[in-house]
């Protein structure tokens, strides 16, 4: 059964669509992740706009961190203060992404800029996973657990000016790292289609030590919040967001996440960070081979404006 | 001294004279498409437009010796594109020397009752734009950059040719009878929304004898015409209204899916 997408002008089918937002959701539940970074990627495989795929999948980042950031709201597994803090970056973050998002559309470069952003940041970041997933599997076989932070000890960076003390995190730090961290996922998270919080927990748990039991919750909070500007953003500047994709992913995204999060529960840690740093790293790969492979088909086009032109 | 000045009536009556008389010297074409507007709905997956021609003469039209032939060219909304080459850079390859190209048909269609030669000669071919070939040559408004160009307009045919867009159909065009004749124009799903014009030409032994132009319009309708115009009309509205979709449907689904 094909479906039409209004604002995209494409006809999709509409249990591919689904599927590809149960799979992706599945994925998400299984490792606690929006899942953005993968469905981003496959709808502009299947021939969607990159525009409209990024804008559009910011609608279900939204929806599936509403619902974990409901469910952490009601374990009481939130930093209130701590994402508030966050959120401020976050929303400058995602003003500069959208600005520059509109702007390479406007110079013909959009598919460029995500390739190459795709690319760093997920080779960096996911060989940044794999690397620690390894080390940890080593140590654990070797029997030597990972050394814990003594009292007293802490990076530079906490002690800049501008400190806060947050109480539920057991966190007493300055708010600038705090604000960079934030402005940069909020920007790469407009400019990519993706929450962040696969970059944010991990920058929580081991540059913050932050406690485990409120990183997930403070981050869906903060996902939420900056998903929800971009969105928004995406719509005025780009009129991108189209509604009829949003609404399949969304529904096709709610029943995978089940599903995933059932599943995890037979997964080790340490095969779950294992998987989840070769599934960014793969990702991460895919465009490098894009970009470094000479094309089948030198030539593209894209449609720069409608109507008579000039 | 008066001046004999023709009235206007009698002008009018000389005029329609002359009309007629052009009218009985060489066949005239009627036309009709099966609809003036393809409706694009939820479930749309591409649609057909079907074409009649009627081939109209009297007893002093002149007798032709070969048969008639027809041709239907279909030219969708014009739309601007840039054609980009991917160049090597160091290691990777990116988007470097591009084209752009103004006034270029989103949709082209040449449907034909035989093979391009039997219908007219090249250079005819070429002035009333049947046909790919003619195409590849002429398409779309751009800088002429000492004949660099060439290859772009080149692909930029090439690549809508590969996706559906533009499209050549030696025997699209069927007599019904000697002086009927139809053609079925396949719109692919993607072919984009707006006017499409059709041009219908009539030849026989490599002229053309006569020429009928028509149009049609894709649109989009009901909730699909409604979501798309507040999209671009409304834009904030529309962005703030898909964010309380999407936050309801997360609480709906925290709600059912409740695991504490």
């Amino acid at each position: 059964m094909s479906i039409y997408l209004p604002v995209a002008e494409l006809t999709v089918s509409l249990f591919m669509i689904l599927g590809l937002g149960a799979a992706v959701g599945f994925i998400s539940g299984l490792f606690g992740i929006g899942g953005g970074f993968l469905m981003t990627p496959l709808l502009i495989f299947l021939g969607i706009p990159p525009a409209v795929a990024v804008a559009t999948q910011t609608a279900q980042i939204v929806a599936s961190s509403t619902t974990s950031g409901l469910a952490a709201l009601r374990r009481r597994a939130l930093d209130l203060k701590l994402g508030g803090v966050l959120v401020v970056g976050g929303l400058v973050g995602t003003a500069l992404g959208v600005w520059l998002f509109a702007a390479a559309r406007r110079a013909g470069q959009l598919d460029l800029l995500i390739v190459v952003s795709y690319v760093t940041l997920f080779t960096v970041v996911g060989s940044l996973m794999l690397r620690e997933s390894v080390r940890e599997f080593l140590q654990s076989r070797k029997g030597k657990p990972r050394p814990r932070r003594r009292a007293g000890e802490h990076p530079a960076y906490l002690g800049l000016p501008l400190r806060m003390r947050f109480h539920r995190s057991k966190l007493y730090a300055s708010v600038i790292p705090l604000w960079g961290i934030a402005m940069f996922i909020g920007f790469a998270g407009a400019m990519l289609g993706i929450g962040g919080g696969f970059i944010l927990v991990p920058a929580l748990l081991y540059l913050f030590r932050v406690p485990t039991n409120i990183v997930v919750g403070t981050s869906q909070f903060q996902i939420l919040c900056t998903t929800l500007a971009a969105l928004v953003l995406h719509a005025v500047a780009n009129q991108a967001v189209d509604l009829v994709l949003a609404l399949m992913l969304i529904v096709g995204g709610v029943f995978g996440a089940q599903f995933g999060a059932r599943a995890s529960a037979h997964l080790r840690a340490d095969v779950f960070r294992f998987l989840l740093a070769l599934l960014i790293l793969g990702v991460g790969l895919r465009f490098a081979v894009e970009l470094v492979l000479p094309p089948e088909e030198p030539f593209s086009l894209s449609i720069t404006q409608i109507g008579g032109g000039e | 001294m008066r001046t004999a000045r023709p009235s206007p009536i009698g002008l009018l009556a000389l005029l329609a004279c002359l009309l007629a008389a052009g009218a009985v010297r060489a066949e005239s074409i009627v036309t009709s498409l099966s609809s003036h507007q393809v409706a694009i709905t939820s479930n749309y997956a591409g649609s057909q437009v079907v074409l009649f021609g009627a081939i109209r003469r009297d007893a002093q039209t002149i007798s032709r010796t070969g048969p008639y032939e027809a041709a239907v060219v279909v030219r969708g909304p014009p739309q601007t594109v840039t054609v980009r080459l991917r160049e090597e850079m160091g290691v990777v390859w990116i988007n470097g020397e591009q084209q752009k190209f103004a006034n270029v048909p989103a949709f082209y269609a040449a449907l034909t009752s035989a093979p391009l030669d039997e219908i007219a000669a090249p250079a005819l071919r070429d002035r009333l734009a049947i046909g790919l070939d003619g195409l590849v040559r002429h398409v779309g408004d751009t800088v002429e950059r000492d004949g660099r160009e060439a290859l772009f307009r080149e692909s930029l045919v090439r690549l809508k040719r590969d996706a559906g867009l533009y499209v050549a159909a030696e025997r699209g065009v069927a007599f019904v009878t000697p002086e009927i004749f139809r053609a079925a124009i396949v719109l692919p799903a993607d072919a984009p929304p707006g006017n499409y014009e059709v041009d219908v030409m009539l030849f026989s032994g490599g002229a053309m004898l006569a020429r009928d132009r028509t149009d049609f319009e894709l649109v989009k309708i009901g909730f699909e015409q409604r979501i798309a115009a507040l999209a671009e009309e409304q834009s904030l509205l529309y962005g703030l209204g898909t964010a309380g979709t999407a936050v309801f449907l997360g609480w709906l689904a925290s709600v059912v899916f409740r695991r504490d």
